[in-house]
């Protein structure tokens, strides 16, 4: 779902399928700084959506002016069908990448005041604040303030607080950040939870191993651009296949078959799937007694896909965005 | 981290602006009423008053023993006697007017007594010493003291040497409430008292909305309000919080001071009635004061949203602090010029508006200026909401790289900002 015409602003959208969220030329200034620079993107409804780039490439703010914390300089967005986002705050839960609640406030009141502005009635939303605490193993925190928890027990909380109004579109900004192995395991299944319930997943990330097992499609944003936006498998598209081929002999006049990208290293001769599919390159290796003693044909990952797509450069910014897990 | 079993449907829908704004202000008045640091707050009045109070209390009594000088005697036995007799008839007719007399010495008819030496060994806190005879009094002491004196001591002399009345005629008083000029002068008194508790309330109560928003940010909880709510509706939520919690704050005082005062014999009989009547004249408080408070509160929670530190508020707050004290200089000054432009601009301007129209309400009776004024001050608070509101959402919000800010001439390059958060 690429657009590279972005709409003017105020230009009426054209939704052909049911959207989540549709924004066309998003732009972003702070004190003259591009921080979003035309951003398009299309969420479909009940996807697992990432955005994903390294630091400061601008997800924060694409995802502020999504949910209208933020207004843009210029582009139009369009939020479960409403182009001012708050108007449908109710629908939404957001769990900001800075996480925070009231130090003062007990688990389950906090739990009720997130929905609460959410439009949960506050009565329903500590009735179901403390159920979720007691389903998820801290009924004994239920009267705990927030000061008296650890920090993983309050992120959790906050969790149960952004999906406790029962949203049908859920942000997360940098969701694993600060959580061990163990609980990014648990927010990913979360997450394919909620997809599974219907519910829109868009997650922001630096972290290409968790875009690559979670969404269905993914923005790859630098620098403040969209280079790419759509299915995952249309990413990794981009670049074509790797062949990895392992001969008796070094080298033979059977090596004028190999594609000219084709590079040597260790025992094995690394090259791109040619245009012509791998059986013509077979019948000269056979032909010319390469000694084949094995093949491999390996699709790209998300990763050479991003290195492809959004260029070394952010590739490496990617790679240097501190993360204690990627 | 598994996914909540939410069992409840989706049931939540759509929340009004004030209704958001209702979300907030309980979080935040319930937070704040229950907290132990209100508890101080409302004992933070007694402690000034009580230091105010004891110093009052002192400086009255220094005040006292210095501006009660004694006027010394030094005459005959027989001139000493009639001057004494002088003094108490006169003391009946004139009060605290005729100076204090004490008998220095009694002087027998070939003494001599030097007033100047006299003077020099005081012991007596002696402003003067009166000699010679009725007939010749001499007056000795301080040029000032003396010549502020000299009438009195004649009058003193005369009455001693049976010059003046003897007796003197019962005056029958018919008094009447107040003359009109005793009432405008009166008024002034009460709207002048009206303006002072209400500056004094709100830059003593506005001030807590300041470092409000910043706890906010250290929390890290702004993000979420912004998100699911307008800033309109959280900076309207806090405003009214506080504003809610100082009136339960005002309320406590007010009763306190209410017991204090009336258990002590006083009433409010003893304050010059104000135009509009004491009921609507303490109604109209109440709204001014919170007019001013929403005005002032709006400003300092534009500006405590703007500091990330309580160190940078309280340097962000100091020009506002400043300008309202001149708000409050200019109506005070308008009050002083009743009907002119200089009390039609107080009324105007945003900032003074309520403290010109509470002493409005003293001096004058008429109310539909008061309806206008509110209509006003109301808009200009929604205005300096507004205002703030996206002041913030266009200052604050912001992510992405930390951007090295443009240097002047006289900076040195500054070392490159790392990156922030995306």
């Amino acid at each position: 779902m690429v657009s590279n015409a972005p709409a003017a602003a105020g230009q009426p959208l054209a939704i052909e399928a049911p959207l989540a969220i549709e924004a066309k030329g998003l732009v972003k200034r702070f004190d003259g700084f591009t921080a979003v620079d035309g951003v398009d993107l299309t969420v479909p409804q009940g996807s697992i959506y990432g955005i994903l780039g390294p630091n400061g490439a601008g997800k924060t703010t694409t995802l502020r002016m999504m949910l209208g914390i933020i207004d843009p300089d210029s582009g139009v967005r369009r939020v479960l069908g409403h182009d001012r986002p708050h108007e449908v705050a109710h629908a939404i839960g957001y769990l900001p990448e800075e996480r925070g609640l009231y130090p003062s406030m007990k688990a389950y009141e906090a739990i009720a005041f997130l929905g609460a502005l959410r439009g949960l009635p506050l009565k329903e939303g500590r009735i179901r604040g403390k159920a979720l605490l007691e389903e998820h193993g801290l009924g004994y925190a239920i009267d705990r303030t927030i000061r008296q928890l650890s920090k993983g027990m309050a992120q959790q909380v906050q969790l149960l607080g952004t999906l406790v109004h029962n949203p049908r579109l859920v942000v997360f900004d940098e969701p694993f950040s600060g959580l061990d192995a163990l609980n990014q395991g648990k927010l990913e299944k979360t997450i394919r939870a909620l997809a599974a319930k219907g519910t829109t997943v868009i997650f922001s990330t630096h972290v290409i191993a968790h875009a690559e097992r979670l969404c269905d499609e993914v923005a790859i944003i630098a620098g403040g651009k969209v280079p790419f936006a759509g299915p995952v498998d249309l990413a990794r598209d981009r670049i074509r296949p790797q062949v990895r081929l392992e001969t008796r002999d070094a080298d033979g006049p059977w090596r004028a078959a190999l594609p000219a990208d084709a590079r040597h290293e260790g025992q094995f001769w690394l090259f791109s799937l040619p245009e012509s599919g791998i059986e013509p390159l077979l019948r000269a290796l056979i032909e010319g007694e390469a000694g084949i003693l094995s093949l491999s044909i390996e699709r790209a990952g998300l990763h050479d896909a991003f290195v492809a797509i959004a260029g070394e450069a952010a590739a490496r910014a990617l790679e240097q965005s501190p993360e204690e897990a990627r | 981290m598994d996914l909540p079993e939410i069992t409840g449907d989706r049931t939540t829908g759509r929340l009004s602006t004030l209704a958001a704004a209702y979300v907030v202000a309980r979080r935040d008045f319930v937070a704040i009423l229950f907290s132990r640091s209100f508890f101080f707050f409302l004992l933070g009045p007694l402690f000034p008053l009580l230091v105010g109070g004891l110093a009052g209390g002192i400086g009255q009594r220094v005040q006292q023993s210095a501006d009660r000088p004694v006027l010394g005697l030094a005459m005959s036995p027989a001139d000493t006697a009639k001057m004494l007799k002088a003094q108490h008839a006169l003391t009946d007719q004139l009060g605290q007017n005729m100076p204090e007399l004490l008998v220095v010495k009694q002087l027998s008819p070939s003494e001599q007594f030097d007033p100047v030496l006299a003077m020099k060994d005081n012991k007596a806190n002696l402003a003067a010493i009166v000699t010679g005879t009725p007939q010749h009094p001499v007056l000795t002491g301080s040029s000032e003291r003396i010549e502020g004196w000299q009438g009195r001591v004649g009058l003193l002399a005369a009455q001693a040497l049976e010059l003046t009345p003897t007796s003197f005629p019962e005056v029958q008083l018919a008094g009447i409430a107040t003359t009109r000029a005793d009432q405008t002068h009166s008024r002034v008194v009460t709207a002048q008292l009206g303006q002072t508790v209400l500056f004094l309330l709100t830059m003593l109560l506005a001030g807590m909305v300041l470092s409000n928003l910043v706890e906010e940010k250290s929390n890290k909880i702004i993000e979420v309000l912004a998100a699911a709510i307008p800033m309109d509706a959280v900076f309207l939520g806090k405003l009214f919080a506080m504003l809610a919690v100082s009136m339960v704050g005002i309320s406590v005082w007010a009763m306190a001071g209410s017991a204090v005062w009336l258990t002590a014999g006083h009433s409010l009989a003893e304050f010059p009635a104000p135009a509009v009547g004491w009921p609507i004249f303490f109604a109209l408080g109440v709204v001014y004061f919170s007019m001013g408070y929403l005005l002032l509160g709006s400003i300092f929670l534009a500006i405590g949203s703007m500091a990330s530190t309580v160190r940078e508020v309280q340097t962000l707050s100091m020009p506002v602090t400043m300008l309202q004290l001149l708000n409050f200089f200019f109506a005070s000054f308008a009050m002083a010029q009743p009907g002119t432009w200089i009390e039609k601009a107080a009324m105007i301007v945003p900032f003074s508006s309520p403290f010109t129209m509470l002493a409005r309400a003293a001096q004058d009776p008429a109310l539909w200026p008061h309806a206008l004024a509110i209509v006003w001050q109301l808009v200009c608070v929604a205005v300096l909401i507004k205002l703030g509101a996206n002041l913030f959402k266009k200052r604050v919000m912001q992510s992405g790289p930390q951007r090295t800010k443009k240097r002047r001439f006289w900076q040195r390059r500054a070392a490159p900002a790392a990156p922030a958060n995306a």
